[in-house]
């Protein structure tokens, strides 16, 4: 029974950064129709500015937080103006070539940069731990869950609150509907590229927190392929489920059944989930009045 | 207050779409452009919109000006500032928004609180109040209509171009939404220019009409005297002259023959 709650509160948690690291996807996929495939290496650079910012350069870890997430915001900002605008009215298969090659783009350079060999997170997130229910609970996991869940309301709130939000969603809606409201498709798009840039640092930083800064990393972002194919690819309930099935999956066949299985079972998921909703869980249905 | 003077559009860099095509509308009147399908007047008022490079399209030339301002080829969030808004062919509002959302969403543009506008809507469209939370994708035709004219009204036009409000819809709410134009052309002083396929009702609501056919203008004057021209009552209005039927090889024969140009 312990074992039970350990492993669902780390699944959880897991869960949670993953959600985060999701939302940057949907965010774009939503506002922009692009899948970037160079999300997970988001996360990867953000992590490393986290630790250069900090370790490096010295600053108090609330500086450098922030610090990294301009960083994570002008990233975005910049690969949506440099290399996809461009690209607008091009063939998709296009625009996905190149967040390929952005991806390998990336990294490379945190090779070149930062070098391969694996550094120690700045213990700014507190190491101890909590007991719930017998479990022992890291407070690096309590924080993984208690950002997301922050993230998650900020980003409600901006959806359904603020002018921007909204235009953000009617862009995705109909484009030229919304030009016509006076609405600029393009500022949209930097406003999604910037905040799927910031929820990737945030992403970045608890993942770090947990496994070290290196290349693997990235390596956890692409998980949010698993996460966005299972909620669906435009939904941000969907990214929140789909972050919680497969953090408690990857955790469960860790700890019952182990034998690396565990690193598998969520690109399993992805093709039963594929073969049965192809639009994910909570994928938006096309409206069709009869 | 609107000038379009001989633009030339042209989409995908070779198929001309307008030819010199030159029209006014003068500041609190409405104006309609009538014409066949293909004739280019969703065209035009893409053009004047700015949405034409969304679509592969481009003034080639001529020169579209608002209130003596030249407007041609800027940015269409830039135009919609200007005081020119349009709304669409075939109503595109935001489905999967709710109404109230889609409302906001036009007034993007607007300074400060938008409640006065809202409340504004509201009232000339009281059929939208009821449904205020409703995603908008599920509602009737009629009321997607009047929530994509609603949705430019938040916009504050000086302007307003409507594309075929009447497209898909039933007669009588056809006249509803007319008259709704009407008391905005004459409650608000906004003025209209408005492209319809059904002539008969474009006409009695229009102070001036254009005629449009392959790409340039061929036939404009006051609405009433273009509702007597018996050319205009045959091919728009379905009148004919001896006001009683004719063989539809006639038809066929005279209009092979009859061009404006």
């Amino acid at each position: 029974m312990e074992q039970f709650i350990q492993l669902t509160v780390n699944g959880l948690a897991d869960g949670a950064i993953l959600t985060l690291a999701a939302l940057g996807f949907v965010l774009i996929y939503k506002a922009s129709g692009v899948i970037n495939f160079a999300q997970g290496f988001f996360l990867a650079v953000g992590a490393y500015v986290l630790w250069t910012a900090i370790v490096e350069v010295g600053l108090h870890w609330t500086l450098g937080v922030l610090v990294a997430l301009a960083v994570g915001a002008l990233l975005g900002i910049s690969v949506e103006r440099l290399l996809l605008r461009p690209l607008v009215g091009q063939p998709i298969i296009a625009v996905i070539m190149v967040t390929i090659g952005l991806a390998q783009i990336l990294e490379a350079s945190i090779d070149l940069i930062w070098g391969t060999e694996p550094r120690t997170f700045p213990d700014f997130i507190p190491s101890g731990a909590v007991e719930v229910l017998g479990a022992r609970i890291t407070e690096g996991r309590l924080w993984a869950l208690g950002l997301t869940a922050l993230a998650l309301i900020a980003f409600g709130l901006f959806f359904t609150r603020s002018r921007q939000g909204i235009a953000m969603r009617a862009v995705a809606d109909d484009q030229q509907a919304a030009m016509v409201m006076g609405i600029s498709v393009r500022r949209t798009y930097a406003i999604a590229w910037a905040l799927a840039g910031v929820s990737a640092v945030v992403g970045g930083m608890l993942v770090a927190n947990l496994t070290g800064v290196s290349q693997s990393v990235a390596g956890f972002g692409l998980l949010v392929f698993p996460v966005v194919i299972l909620g669906g690819l435009d939904s941000v309930p969907g990214a929140v489920v789909g972050g919680a099935i497969i953090g408690l999956l990857t955790s469960y066949t860790g700890g019952y059944i182990g034998g690396g299985l565990q690193t598998v079972i969520p690109y399993i998921a992805l093709v039963a989930i594929l073969m049965v909703r192809p639009y994910g869980l909570f994928g938006q249905v096309r409206i069709e009045r009869v | 207050m609107l000038k379009v003077e001989n633009i030339e559009v042209v989409y995908d860099e070779v198929i001309l779409v307008l030819r010199g095509l030159s029209l006014e509308v003068a500041e609190g009147k409405v104006v309609a452009l009538l014409g066949s399908n293909g004739a280019g007047k969703s065209t035009t008022l893409k053009a004047i919109s700015g949405l034409l490079p969304s679509e592969d399209g481009e003034i080639t030339d001529g020169e579209i000006s608002f209130r003596d301002r030249p407007i041609t080829g800027s940015d269409a969030a830039e135009i919609v500032r200007r005081g020119i808004s349009q709304v669409l062919e075939g109503r595109r509002v935001f489905e999967h928004l709710t109404t109230d959302e889609n409302l906001r969403a036009g007034g993007h543009t607007r300074d400060g609180n938008l409640a006065a506008g809202l409340e504004q809507v509201y009232d000339y469209f009281p059929a939208l109040a009821d449904r205020k939370t409703q995603t908008a994708g599920y509602l009737s035709g009629g009321e997607q209509q009047m929530l994509a004219i609603g949705r430019a009204l938040m916009t504050e036009p000086q302007l307003m171009t409507l594309d075929e409000p009447s497209l898909g819809l039933a007669p009588r709410l056809v006249t509803e939404i007319f008259e709704i134009v009407r008391r905005l052309n004459q409650e608000l002083g906004t003025t209209i220019l408005i492209v319809e396929q059904n002539a008969r009702l474009a006409l009695e609501i229009a102070d001036y009409a254009y005629i449009m056919e392959n790409g340039r203008i061929v036939l404009d004057g006051d609405a009433r005297e273009l509702a007597s021209n018996p050319d205009v009552q045959e091919f728009y209005l379905g009148v004919t002259e001896s006001g009683g039927r004719r063989s539809y090889r006639d038809v066929k024969h005279y209009r092979r023959r009859k061009r404006w140009l």
